[in-house]
């Protein structure tokens, strides 16, 4: 599914924030990603999903046998790539509804596939929000404009539930939640787990993995992947913090 | 323009006509400048820059009478801030009553007649009647690299029994880089006079230029300046004004930003009452990337003065990351009092973050009961939420010695008001 | 709502590059020789048969006008317009009036089609009332104004028996000479500003609008302004009068040909409020903006004003300005009577080298009158987009209140937002609020937006869109939709 080779990137200003990842999440599995601040973690999923402001400097990204870093963002995402924002964006007077209904169709129309109207695609949008307990309002606010930090995540998996990706980056989704909230958001994660999806599962902290159990877990430092195993990778970090792995890969 | 107006412009025309011969420096450029100011004229209210303003009462006065020594008449009291100072009187330096401190370069215009780069006479007629007739003012610079403290410049002006003088002094301020000074500039006075100061400031890259002005002129007196100040990269300007006195009164900025990451601020704050005209016009330009402007003007007007004004922040399109904020808010404490703003913004650059807020109304009823219900009297509270009103203001002033004397005067102010309201 | 509908298909379906209402339509037309003197005006009111009163005002205009000079304070620059070489009058030869949509012009037809008028208005305007049980759910009646000259106007008869005057004002002047002679020139006087004063000078036609005491108008009400022929100067004059507890929703919209020479658009709007009336006045303007080097269009030099004259009167102004190569226009309310409320809402997007200066007055005379403002200005391309306004407290207007909300999108590095509100208050208990920021599309928006599916043009469409909609709320559903997708095209090629 996603294949990443030696993947090296910086900031604009040269900074090298990635320094050769190798990666590979086969179609149908679930894998994470740990590491310290700073590690790289969000820069990783930033150009995977191709946001302006970095230089992809060597390596390579490949999904599904077709080069990820030469398609622009909303190629990515038609090609089933979803991004859950650590930080989701605000869009003031844009609808939440209409947003994701338009989302949801230029992605469709992009792949060849019928839209959906607005009725079927209300009802559809009903039923995932009830699973993710979100009250129906939600749907005529504008997107994440005065959401809380925990409706914001739950809004991303919500759109993540509707859009149907084949590959989902989370992105800190588990910071700002409370436990309840994060019992919502990873079983909404988990509903969508099968043969068709996978996820990167990026986290600093081992609580969402008990929720939403990887398959493989690496650990990201200074833009490299020092270490990578079982669930029980993360149990032992959070024992041991990041230093000692760190340490030893230096 | 009205026969007042021009009646003021050809007394002034006159006065230069008369003094020509004993002016310092450069002739031709004063006579450039005296054509200027013909053609133009004293502003009127249909010149878009002076609309809100009117130049009618100063225009009244027969400007005629040339200078005559500045010795005699009683000079009023200079307000009490420690260090050394430069002290004016009648536009002319008193090397007497002045101490010039070691750390900056001292000179007077007279002196050193150079008019510098920056004023414009041939759009602002208000600088042409300056470079036509300045006599004195302050040439101060300071060392790369040196820190000069403070320097109170002090413009007295004496009382003159019935005859109506101006004075036009010519000050330029240079900071090599990384140099830092603070100016306290002082205006008081006695009688009916025009002080009508220029100045050219040049801040170098890394410099600091604290300008903060006290306006205490004499309540039948006109005061119009106009600060030009260039702000080189890192550099900063950082003006505050103070508005008490002065029957017609303009303080006009022109910065300009023109290395990236300099900064200005332009903080005001006027307290007008009986007829009083005060005007504030600031002209920030932004001429690099990456420069940041704040202005926040307060107006405390009552009785029937008018408070005016009239801002307007230009971003070049080479000026990208702009950051510029301007907030303008009036209090109208009397029926009669009138404000009038013009906040503008004139944007050619795409990355930017321009912001301009106005409002205007009176105190808070609730906040005025509030205090009330909790004992304090009526006047005091008044106070209390005037004070809190120009606060955000006022904390741009740290300088110390500055900011106690800036408090003590809008103290003498509400004093004076709740005294004349009683 | 099949209007709606279909009219959007109308609008989509115009697939052309560019502007997509830049056709021409070759009908037989009456035109009035170039030119500007007393005698144009004298032909001008002769060919209406107008009373001796009006011609003898407009003759009182033009002497105006003479001795006036252009303003020039606006934000905007163009050549020097040569008003001797402008057609004054132009008008669609009359035929006998059509008995059945046969009959009509069918090129006419066309025009409104391509206008997006929607099929069964096509068929009302060319004079077919409909069948008793026939009405569509949501009626709007219609004037379309062609050139100099309205051409048809819908569902006359049934607002008539409700009392409500909607005609062509050349016909009021015959039909309703009283109420026209009271109010015309009563809040924007012949010889108020240059433009204004040219109107009222040549002015050949426009909408009347009557809603006599207590009755709400029972349908909204739309005029469709069409300039077509070439060299043709546009000067319609609308007046609209809302007696004591009336209201009535009126829009308007306009469209011309693609032409490389600029065309001169003045019109005056002329709206009066008694006691308790509120006139909510909408328009979308898409006059023909010029190429993308500023080759032609519509210079749109109009002058709007309300006069809230009675007590709680209110008067709503909403303005989506896409179009025209130069805006000039200032819709303002006088806020005359107690408690009476002015509102403007206004979108202006400009493009290539589109040049607006728009904005609004407010000018608060009577005790706790209220105003609102909220202006979206968007700039792309090379162009210019300023936002001029004037709130003005008077010293009797107590308790009085404003607030300003002036938000500026850039789009491109070649273009400029400009802000010049006036504020000046002569009472202590007004109270105004005035907020204004500028700033550029948003990257992380962008790319958020992007990273859900839309590509980035669509992602601009929906962020301006989001940007304007506390103005596109404000317009009536079928204006808001159009209106939609109007900013969508008006950016096309905007996004590099």
């Amino acid at each position: 599914m996603l294949e990443i080779k030696q993947l090296s990137a910086s900031l604009e200003d040269g900074k090298v924030i990635l320094n050769g990842v190798d990666l590979t999440v086969p179609s149908g599995e679930i894998h994470a990603i740990m590491g310290p601040n700073g590690s790289g973690k969000s820069t990783l999923s930033y150009v995977l999903s191709g946001r302006d402001g970095y230089e992809v400097t060597g390596g390579s990204a490949t999904f599904e046998g077709k080069d990820l870093l030469d398609m622009e963002p909303e190629e990515r995402a038609a090609a089933g790539l979803f991004l859950a924002f650590q930080y989701p964006v605000e869009l003031p007077g844009v609808g939440n509804a209409n947003f994701l209904r338009t989302a949801f169709n230029a992605q469709a129309r992009a792949r060849g596939e019928p839209e959906l109207d607005a009725v079927k695609f209300l009802r559809a949008a009903r039923e995932a929000m009830k699973r993710l307990a979100m009250p129906d309002d939600m749907l005529k606010r504008n997107v994440n404009v005065g959401f809380s930090g925990g409706e914001k995540k739950r809004n991303e998996v919500l759109q993540m539930a509707m859009l149907k990706p084949k590959l989902a980056i989370l992105d800190e989704t588990d910071s700002g939640l409370d436990i309840d909230a994060l019992k919502i958001v990873a079983d909404g994660v988990n509903a969508l787990r099968g043969p068709g999806f996978s996820a990167l599962v990026i986290t600093h902290y081992q609580r969402l993995l008990d929720y939403i159990v990887p398959d493989r877990v690496h650990v990201l430092s200074a833009g490299r992947i020092i270490r990578s195993g079982g669930p029980e990778l993360a149990k032992e970090l959070e024992a041991t913090g990041y230093a000692p792995m760190v340490a030893d890969a230096a | 323009m009205s026969a007042a107006l021009r009646t003021g412009t050809e007394s002034f025309l006159a006065r230069f006509e008369g003094l020509r011969a004993r002016l310092p420096g450069d002739l031709v450029a004063r006579q450039a400048a005296a054509e200027a100011f013909r053609s133009a004229g004293l502003p009127t209210v249909r010149d878009e820059a002076w609309k809100y303003t009117s130049l009618r009462p100063l225009a009244d006065n027969d400007f005629r009478e040339a200078l005559t020594s500045v010795e005699g008449g009683s000079l009023p009291k200079i307000p009490a801030i420690e260090g050394p100072r430069a002290v004016f009187v009648d536009g002319r330096l008193r090397e007497d009553l002045s101490s010039l401190p070691d750390t900056l370069h001292f000179t007077r215009f007279a002196n050193d007649p150079s008019f510098g780069t920056l004023s414009r006479p041939d759009q602002q007629p208000v600088v042409a009647l300056n470079t036509m007739l300045a006599e004195d003012g302050a040439v101060i610079s300071v060392a790369e690299g040196v820190d000069a403290g403070t320097l109170v410049l002090v413009s007295l002006a004496a009382e003159t029994e019935g005859r109506s003088v101006t004075f036009h002094p010519r000050h330029t301020i240079r900071l090599a880089e990384g140099a830092k000074l603070t100016v306290v500039e002082l205006s008081v006075g006695r009688g009916r006079y025009l002080h009508n100061p220029v100045f050219s400031i040049e801040v170098a890259s890394d410099a600091t230029l604290t300008h903060i002005r006290l306006q205490n002129e004499a309540m039948e007196a006109f005061h119009l300046a106009t600060i030009y100040a260039t702000v080189q990269s890192r550099g900063f300007y950082d003006a505050f004004t103070l508005t008490l006195g002065g029957q017609v009164s303009r303080a006009e900025f022109h910065a300009r930003l023109v290395g990236p990451n300099a900064t200005v601020h332009l903080n005001a704050a006027q307290l007008l009452g009986g007829k009083q005209v005060g005007d504030v016009t600031t002209v920030v330009v932004h001429d690099a990337p990456n420069c940041a402007s704040r202005q926040t003007v307060k107006n405390v007007l009552t009785d029937k003065a008018r408070g005016v004004f009239q801002g307007r922040i230009e971003v070049e399109r080479i000026a990208q990351k702009t950051d510029g904020y301007q907030m303008s808010q009036a209090l109208l404490l009397s029926p009669d009092a009138e404000i009038d703003c013009k906040p503008e913004l004139q944007i050619y650059a795409d990355d930017v973050k321009c912001s301009h807020g106005a409002t205007i109304g009176e105190l808070d009823d609730d906040q005025l009961f509030y205090l009330r219900a909790r004992g304090i009297p009526e006047q005091e509270a008044r106070s209390i939420l005037i004070r809190a009103f120009l606060d955000d203001a006022l904390q741009s002033v740290s300088h110390e010695g500055a900011h106690a004397l800036l408090e003590q005067a809008i103290d003498g102010w509400w004093q004076r008001q709740s005294a004349s309201a009683a | 709502m099949a209007a709606v509908a279909e009219t959007l298909d109308t609008v989509q379906s115009l697939t052309g590059s560019g502007y997509k209402w830049g056709f021409e339509t070759d009908i037989e037309m009456d035109v009035a020789p170039k030119g500007l003197n007393e005698d144009t005006i004298r032909m001008i009111s002769a060919r209406k048969a107008e009373p001796e009163w009006l011609l003898a005002w407009r003759l009182k205009a033009y002497a105006a006008w003479l001795n006036m000079v252009e303003p020039d304070w606006a934000k905007v620059g163009y050549p020097k317009i040569d008003y001797q070489d402008i057609h004054y009058y132009a008008a669609p030869k009359k035929k006998p009036g059509p008995k059945s949509l046969d009959e009509v012009d069918p090129e006419l037809l066309k025009t409104y089609a391509k206008l997006g008028i929607p099929l069964k208005e096509q068929a009302l305007l060319a004079g077919v009332e409909p069948a008793e049980g026939d009405e569509p759910a949501r009626n709007i009646a219609v004037d379309a104004v062609f050139d100099s000259v309205s051409v048809a106007t819908t569902f006359r008869k049934s607002l008539y028996e409700a009392g409500v005057i909607f005609c062509p004002i050349s016909e009021a002047v015959h039909d309703h000479p009283d109420l026209v002679r009271q109010y015309l020139g009563s809040v924007v006087p012949a010889g108020d500003n240059y433009f204004a004063a040219l109107n009222s000078a040549v002015f050949t036609d426009g909408s009347f609008v009557f809603i006599p005491k207590g009755v709400r108008c029972p349908m909204e009400l739309s005029t469709y302004f069409r300039i077509n022929a070439k060299n043709t100067g546009q000067f319609e004059r609308t007046l609209i009068i809302a007696e004591e507890g009336a209201s009535v929703s009126y829009l308007e919209g306009c469209t011309a040909p693609q032409r490389d020479e600029n065309q001169l658009h003045a019109a005056v709007v002329e709206l009066v409020a008694l006691d308790d009336a509120t006139i909510k006045y909408s328009t979308v303007q898409n006059w023909y903006p010029g190429d993308a080097n500023g080759k032609g269009g519509i210079y749109n030099f109009v002058t709007k004003r309300a006069a809230c004259r009675g007590a709680r009167s209110k008067v709503s102004w909403t303005q989506v300005e896409t179009g025209s190569a130069i805006t000039w226009k200032y819709p303002s309310c006088i806020l005359q009577g107690e408690d009476s409320v002015g509102e403007f809402y206004s979108v202006a997007l400009t493009n290539n080298r589109q040049q607006a200066d728009t904005g609004t007055k407010m000018i608060h005379i009577g005790k706790g009158t209220r105003s609102t403002i909220v202006s979206k200005g968007i700039s792309a391309g090379r162009s210019d987009n300023t936002y001029r306004g004037l709130v003005r407290i008077l010293p009797k207007a107590h308790g009085a209140r404003n607030f300003t909300q002036c938000d500026s999108l850039l789009i491109g590095d070649q273009c400029g937002a400009h802000t010049v509100p006036y504020i000046e208050s002569r009472n202590a208990t007004a109270q105004v609020e005035h907020e204004a920021t500028t700033s550029k599309i948003n990257d992380d928006q962008l790319f958020y937006c992007r990273q859900r599916g839309l590509s980035q043009e669509d992602a601009v469409g929906l962020i301006v869109n989001g940007f304007c909609k506390d103005v596109l709320k404000e317009l009536p559903m079928e204006f808001a939709v159009e209106a939609q997708k109007l900013l969508a095209i008006s950016l096309e090629g905007s996004v590099g």
